[in-house]
């Protein structure tokens, strides 16, 4: 569940960015634009070397002892008390909700405690504690976008999205009918029930497209693989991006160094 | 040992320990305080959507207004209270055009059949109304028997404005029910219905078809 | 098999769930008939709580279910002493089987040979009706949708619409051929021959069976919410009313009653109230009129105690059974109650049913979940179902050393090719160095990769590794 109230921290000069084991290797852009994001904000951006994974695969399916191994190779990450700022609700729902129960009754308790409550999911950092001031560089376009299920309900940042995107003066969002219902990705569930996932994902596609647009955006890379993969796989005319990517691309002049 | 302590003791010895008591703060409830004539407004907007069908009346005008209700449904009998005030008056206004009322005086089981299939309509008293959602209280007595406001398909509530309370927290309360149940307490909101054929709603689909409510202001 | 076409409900395999929901999603006509009852309950719902200060009345909610928890013994002591004094008698059941054997009693008793039944998900998960039919017992439901579920021989697709998986159409065809009603798609029409039909069951019945949603131990009342008026009919016109629930449901005070009942309805039909909230305090008294001679409660456990147990599990018995639920899960939605195969389908379902058949039996059903979180986030007393089910999926694999599982059946799911993986998969990612080489690694080779990714890629494109992961990018940034 979402914090009830959530006490954001002064811009700070300093944060730790933990990437996320799906931006590393899948979405890199998407990571190089939140990081370009930040700085431009002035903000120093640390990127602790030796992080992996925040162990949510293993968590969620039920692998906990697997998972608490693979979470507590990350909890010295992050020594200085900086904000750390995950590009995904979902890994940031995992450090953020999840850590404390994980360590409960362990060593590591009020470590992981501590590191839980300095977690932000970036998008909700850039607007809400730097304040970030997005000015559009681009040509109009239409874009829908799909807020994932645990930046919305975990981190409570369904309003985020939105609102950066109302910033950007030649950009569209339109809304798709259920915006708020899952894609279907849900981690290992969309392996082990692929005829459900792909029933909600399908369902997802035609709502997107319906709105008109040919893009979307979203919060975290597991939506995103799983939508723009199904539109692809089903010559859907449909393409996504990770919304740091595209408020990067936007904002940014030249896009030289294709981030 | 019996299911009973066995059940007991497998929760008083439970493995997790005592539990603590969180702390129950009820004023979410709470509603400011209203006239009475914008509680019968609030009653009436709330329970005419769900077909209660309100007629507001006085005290010399309620009797002339069941006998048109009655006679635009043809209804040929009318089931009273014979104790409470609403029976006796219908019993002695003198009126011929109402339909033949009867009473509720013996117990079900030597007139059951008579009761489902020949009485038409039914008049109850009611112990008040909850405007916020639109309801009427009904507590059966031995005058006003629990099939009254059930069998006959049409149900005509009589309901005093000034017993009309906002909500049914506030209601329980300021009757104090805590302190002393009857056999049945009924909240009734509507007419029967159902929707459990492809959520399309129909009425009377157990209980009666129409609800009249007589408020009296 | 259309998931509409009877099977023998008590024969289920609850371990079929994959090949009933394959089934449910090829079959054009469930689909619809979901998706377009649970759109409609979603925007019900919602508007039925504007106004209100939601988060409020659902902490209330939440406090008043989990104080209740806290002193349930107690409660249930004090809900039998007033009942008792009442004139209500009260029974205990440890399981199914008992709490069917005390209601067969009851009926030997009065001679009993015909019963009606008001709606009741405990009865349902007791199997009541099939037990008193083979004792020569018959038992008749009455709820609208209830009595279409039993003519049709099926079991309910939904916990407070029972025949929501059927439409107009095959309503009319089923009254059509099991009562001789005309065919028709007029709702009216088959909802009026229902009623006289279920009238003269009501004036025969011996004994009426219904269910509880509140039992109020301060004044000993049995709280129902109906808007049919059948239960009423079945609580007042046999001479006999048994009425069965769960031992989770008692609350303390009569005062708990309006908060829960205000969040009861809202939340699983979006009606400010039902039609009907009878309470129900004793049996008729000598001067009274009407009513059944005879009131009895049977308190059922079932695995209740068990729940009971654990701090975390607990909170799956705060449920109110309403139904919001699995109206918002994108699951449910897809695949409609039948797929699941058990008395309570859906989030709740998931949660409750491991522990009622065991989690070796229900391994399946805490899998069927993407955790979206939209069922948690609707609860009128704030289950944390996806963290419950996290919980379940982790009980199903003994994945946890340090937090022993603790569900009858624990641990069945688990497999040596799984657990294996998953071992080497914390081995690389606890090892940072071994990490980055193998990411690294497995950048260079991605034109290797495989296209195909079982269930993944049956409708999507396989992701695409990118040509250097991010951690290679930082260090050429000197990061």
């Amino acid at each position: 569940m979402a914090d009830p109230i959530k006490v954001y921290p002064a811009k700070p000069s300093h944060v730790y960015f933990y990437a996320t084991c799906l931006i590393d290797m899948f979405y890199p852009d998407a990571g190089m634009a939140g990081i370009q994001l930040l700085e431009r904000e002035g903000i120093k951006v640390s990127f602790p070397k030796d992080q992996t994974c925040c162990g949510q695969p293993a968590y969620t399916s039920g692998y906990h002892d697997e998972a608490r191994a693979v979470a507590k190779a990350q909890l010295d990450l992050f020594p200085e008390d900086w904000p750390i700022v995950v590009p995904s609700g979902s890994c940031g729902g995992m450090i953020r909700k999840h850590y404390p129960g994980l360590f409960k009754n362990t060593d590591q308790e009020a470590q992981a405690a501590g590191i839980a409550a300095r977690t932000w999911e970036l998008t909700d950092f850039l607007l809400n504690a730097c304040h970030i001031k997005l000015e559009d560089l681009g040509a109009p376009t239409t874009i829908a976008m799909h807020t994932s299920c645990s930046a919305r309900r975990e981190m409570g940042v369904a309003e985020v999205g939105p609102k950066l995107l109302g910033q950007l003066q030649n950009v569209n969002l339109v809304e798709q009918v259920r915006a708020e219902e899952c894609c279907g990705f849900g981690g290992t569930f969309a392996v082990r029930h692929p005829e459900i996932s792909g029933a909600m994902v399908s369902e997802k596609v035609d709502t997107l497209t319906n709105t008109g647009a040919e893009a979307f955006v979203t919060t975290d890379c597991g939506c995103l693989m799983n939508i723009a993969g199904y539109a692809e796989k089903n010559q859907k005319p449909l393409t996504g991006q990770h919304i740091l990517s595209f408020l990067w691309q936007r904002t940014s002049a030249g896009n030289g160094d294709k981030s | 040992m019996s299911s009973r302590d066995t059940i007991l003791s497998r929760l008083r010895n439970r493995s997790g320990g005592e539990l603590s008591e969180p702390h129950c703060d009820f004023t979410v409830l709470q509603r400011p305080s209203s006239s009475q004539a914008a509680r019968v407004d609030q009653f009436q907007k709330t329970i005419e959507p769900v077909h209660g069908e309100v007629h507001r009346c006085t005290r010399e005008s309620w009797i002339a207004q069941l006998v048109d209700l009655l006679a635009s449904r043809g209804a040929r009998s009318l089931l009273v209270p014979s104790e409470h005030q609403i029976g006796r008056a219908l019993r002695d206004c003198g009126r011929d055009d109402l339909p033949h009322m009867l009473v509720y005086d013996e117990p079900i089981e030597s007139w059951q059949a008579h009761l489902f299939n020949e009485v038409d309509a039914a008049i109850t008293s009611t112990r008040g109304g909850i405007a916020e959602t639109g309801t009427l209280i009904l507590w059966p007595t031995p005058d006003e028997p629990r099939l009254m406001s059930l069998v006959p398909p049409i149900h005509i509530a009589v309901l005093e404005a000034s017993e009309i309370y906002t909500t049914f927290h506030e209601a329980m309360l300021a009757q104090n029910w805590a302190s002393g149940m009857p056999t049945n307490a009924l909240l009734v909101s509507g007419p029967s219905k159902t929707a459990d054929i492809e959520q399309t709603l129909a009425y009377g689909v157990h209980g009666p078809k129409e609800l009249i409510i007589l408020v009296i202001e | 098999m259309s998931q509409t076409t009877a099977q023998d409900p008590h024969h289920i395999d609850v371990k079929e769930f994959h090949s009933r929901a394959r089934a449910a999603i090829a079959d054009p006509k469930i689909r619809q008939n979901f998706r377009k009852a649970m759109d409609g309950l979603m925007v019900k719902r919602q508007d039925a709580f504007e106004g209100w200060d939601l988060e409020a009345l659902r902490d209330l909610g939440a406090n008043i279910r989990l104080r209740a928890l806290a002193n349930l013994p107690d409660l249930l002591e004090a809900l039998e002493t007033k009942l008792t004094a009442n004139g209500i008698r009260v029974h205990w059941a440890i399981d199914s089987d008992e709490a069917c054997r005390i209601v067969r009693d009851i009926c030997i008793a009065r001679d009993a040979k015909t019963v009606i039944k008001g709606k009741s998900m405990v009865s349902e998960e007791m199997e009541l009706n099939h037990y008193l039919k083979d004792q020569g017992i018959e038992a008749l439901e009455s709820d609208l949708g209830e009595y279409i579920v039993q003519l049709a021989g099926e079991t309910p697709s939904h916990i407070i619409m029972p025949a929501i998986h059927k439409n107009t159409a095959e309503i009319s065809e089923l009254l059509h051929e099991k009562t001789g009603t005309d065919l028709s798609n007029d709702v009216e029409y088959l909802t009026a021959a229902a009623r006289l039909q279920l009238r003269e069951k009501f004036m025969n019945a011996d004994v009426g069976v219904s269910g509880v949603n509140f039992a109020v131990a301060e004044t000993g009342t049995l709280c129902l919410v109906e808007n049919e008026g059948n239960g009423r009919m079945t609580t007042t016109v046999p001479p006999c009313h048994i009425a069965v629930t769960g031992i989770e449901k008692v609350v303390g005070n009569l005062e708990d009653v309006a908060p829960l009942l205000a969040l009861l309805t809202r939340s699983a039909t979006g009606q400010h109230i039902t039609t009907y909230f009878n309470m129900i305090s004793s049996p008729r008294k000598p001067n009274e009129l009407d009513g059944p001679e005879e009131v009895h409660l049977v308190l059922v456990d079932n695995g209740r105690s068990s729940i009971y147990q654990d701090d975390e599990l607990l909170d799956t018995l705060r449920c109110i059974r309403c139904g919001a639920c699995m109206n918002h899960c994108p699951v449910y939605t897809r695949v409609g109650g039948h797929a699941y195969g058990t008395t309570y389908p859906g989030p709740i379902g998931k949660i409750l049913m491991p522990h009622l058949i065991g989690l070796d039996e229900g391994q399946h059903l805490p899998t069927a979940s993407s955790l979206c979180g939209a069922c948690g986030e609707v609860c009128p007393v704030k289950i944390p179902i996806p963290d419950l089910l996290v919980r379940l999926r982790q009980e199903s694999v003994d994945g946890d050393k340090l937090n022993p599982a603790k569900v009858r059946g624990h641990g069945a799911k688990r497999n040596a090719l799984e657990a294996l993986v998953w071992k080497g998969w914390s081995w690389m990612h606890a090892r940072p160095g071994v990490y980055r080489f193998g990411t690294a690694v497995a950048a260079r080779l991605r034109n290797l990769q495989p296209g195909r990714l079982g269930g993944w890629t049956k409708y999507r494109t396989a992701p695409k590794l990118a040509a250097k992961t991010l951690h290679e990018r930082m260090k050429e940034r000197g990061q």
